[in-house]
């Protein structure tokens, strides 16, 4: 896997394996929203490599500064309000990265995506992962690469597995048409992804 | 910033234009003159310059100061100089007194070429499009082809996004903040009451009160009142006055009790001090006639089809007045015309005032926006 530069508010560049992953997924072009954006550096990052158009929606304050500074068209509204102001099928693509796990109208946010967009790619931190079922075990919450905030200052609120969400997935009548699983050193999981993957990557559509 | 300065001693310039100007409502200037000042080099590709619009009560005087004396900086000039947000080194910024408005360009208080005499209340209405044409007269003086950016709050807000529509060419930017895309009903009624407080002073003469050597001072401060009590929001007008009683006591009188009394008598005596009357009757009809949608069946996704420019609208969490709401319906018919957009929603307590004020954060997203853009 190819690491990507980020760009940070510091100036540095650090690797970003899921970036590289989610650009993938997005042919060259496209008009993209990415949802809990942060600073726009994967809208950045899209638009830069595979000239992709589009928005970012975020409500923090100082990441919507971050777009700003980097150039990325951020609509800086509370997402779990609803996507008013975005028309059906207006995108190709809605991304959320990472994201999903710190909303909390989880329902309503994927019955949104869909309605806005053609296909939806989301990615979160798999609970379920082996080293996550370790700290349990051992009587702890889980702090990992992906998963990497302590209980009492997490701002995740929706904790879930590949399965979980595969099924609430089924019961919204949303197709799952592509998942990868990566494990904590970024290498892919093919056998039982929802034990060895502690990152999942869903590229998704409306059934039938 | 420590390497941020004032543009310093400013000096305001005038210009004539003969060709006539006609009027959205029909009538014709057949001569006028703006009074602007400008900040900043313009370069040789002329790629730079930025207009600053202003709002009900602004003028062309937006940074610097007259004659060294720091009481007479200009309406924004915590955001325009050199190292400011809107930086002077990089740009040419200009700034303009609207067509009818009373501090030199042509308006109530001019000589009405046709009969010798004032215009008072004789001047036709004139309405944000009509600015507009009047701003371009000036950019084609300047030398300017297309402005890198316009910008504004308010009503100045509302002119920035006119540009995008009527000039959809000459304008790359637009910085479109705490206005709206049309008054509400609520906010027309305000201007109603600030306007009737001003018609049924018995000093102002159906308008021709300064031929009679009179000014309708008592509505003027009214009006202003009202207004200012709008630009506020209600938890900074209690965090600021409170219920705090001037004498520490109650008097029972009607004299000057409670704090918020005594500051809007003396916004209100200070406005009818230099403000016109006819000039304010008229922008408040400016701001309750504008609304792109109007010829648009009320659709505003039609109405900015037009729009070319990329824009950066802001709105401000504790605006009532021109509240968030608004500005997103600004933002959902750019985002229907996929126009380029970022929509910041400030966290601010001073209401509508707030896009005058230097919030660090509302500074930072105006200066990173405004660093991105080429010139």
């Amino acid at each position: 896997m190819n690491l990507i530069p980020s760009y940070s508010a510091d100036g540095q560049t650090h690797g970003r394996f899921d970036y590289a992953v989610i650009a993938d997924w997005i042919p060259p072009g496209e008009r993209v929203l990415d949802l809990g954006c942060g600073d726009g550096t994967l809208l950045r990052y899209l638009r830069e490599t595979k000239g992709v158009t589009g928005y970012g929606v975020e409500i923090d304050a100082q990441r919507v500064l971050g777009c700003i500074r980097n150039g990325v068209d951020v609509i800086q509204i509370d997402i779990e309000q609803g996507l008013q102001g975005f028309e059906d099928d207006s995108f190709d693509h809605v991304i959320i990265s990472q994201a999903l796990q710190a909303m909390h109208g989880t329902e309503h946010i994927l019955e949104e995506i869909l309605r806005v967009g053609r296909e939806a790619v989301v990615s979160f931190p798999n609970f379920a992962f082996r080293a996550n079922r370790a700290a349990i075990n051992a009587g702890h919450m889980p702090v990992s690469e992906d998963l990497p905030y302590e209980w009492y200052e997490t701002p995740n609120v929706r904790f879930f597995t590949l399965i979980d969400f595969e099924e609430l997935c089924a019961q919204l009548g949303i197709e799952i048409r592509e998942r990868l699983a990566f494990d904590d050193r970024g290498e892919p999981v093919t056998d039982d992804p929802n034990l060895n993957g502690s990152l999942a990557f869903y590229r998704l559509g409306r059934a039938g | 910033m420590s390497n941020c300065h004032s543009v310093g001693v400013v000096t305001p310039q005038r210009v004539a234009f003969d060709a006539p100007l006609l009027l959205k409502s029909g009538a014709s200037l057949p001569s006028f003159e703006l009074v602007y000042e400008t900040y900043g080099e313009l370069n040789a590709a002329g790629s730079n310059a930025v207009l600053v619009c202003h709002a009900l009560s602004g003028s062309h005087h937006v940074a610097g100061t007259y004659g060294d004396d720091p009481k007479t900086a200009g309406w924004w000039d915590n955001l325009v100089g050199p190292g400011k947000p809107l930086d002077t080194d990089k740009f040419f910024v200009v700034g303009v007194n609207n067509l009818g408005g009373c501090y030199g360009s042509t308006g109530p208080l001019s000589t009405n070429p046709v009969t010798g005499r004032r215009y008072g209340a004789d001047f036709p209405l004139v309405t944000v499009e009509d600015w507009v044409a009047a701003q371009a007269r000036l950019a084609d003086h300047l030398g300017v082809g297309a402005w890198a950016a316009v910008l504004g709050g308010s009503l100045g807000g509302m002119q920035a996004l006119e540009w995008s529509l009527q000039f959809p060419e000459r304008i790359r930017h637009a910085l479109v903040i705490a206005s709206a895309p049309k008054l509400s009903a609520q906010n027309i009624a305000f201007n109603e009451v600030a306007r009737q407080a001003i018609l049924s002073d018995p000093d102002f003469h159906q308008g021709h009160y300064v031929e009679r050597g009179v000014v309708p001072v008592t509505g003027l401060r009214l009006a202003r009142m009202i207004g200012h009590i709008t630009y506020l929001s209600d938890d900074q007008m209690g965090e600021k006055f409170g219920r705090q009683l001037r004498h520490g006591e109650r008097r029972f009188n009607y004299d000057v009790e409670f704090e918020v009394e005594s500051y809007l008598r003396y916004q209100g005596d200070k406005f009818a001090g230099y403000f016109d009357a006819n000039t304010y009757l008229m922008m408040t009809k400016a701001l309750d006639y504008f609304d792109p949608a109007f010829d648009f069946d009320g659709n505003l996704d039609a109405a900015l089809a037009r729009a070319k420019a990329n824009f950066f609208v802001a709105s401000f969490s504790t605006d009532w007045r021109f509240s968030p709401a608004r500005s997103r319906e600004i933002v959902s018919a750019l985002l229907h015309n996929r126009r380029r957009v970022a929509y910041a929603e400030i966290d601010c307590p001073a209401g509508h005032d707030s896009f005058l004020l230097d919030d660090a954060h509302y500074h930072a997203l105006l200066r990173a926006y405004l660093e991105n853009i080429a010139v």
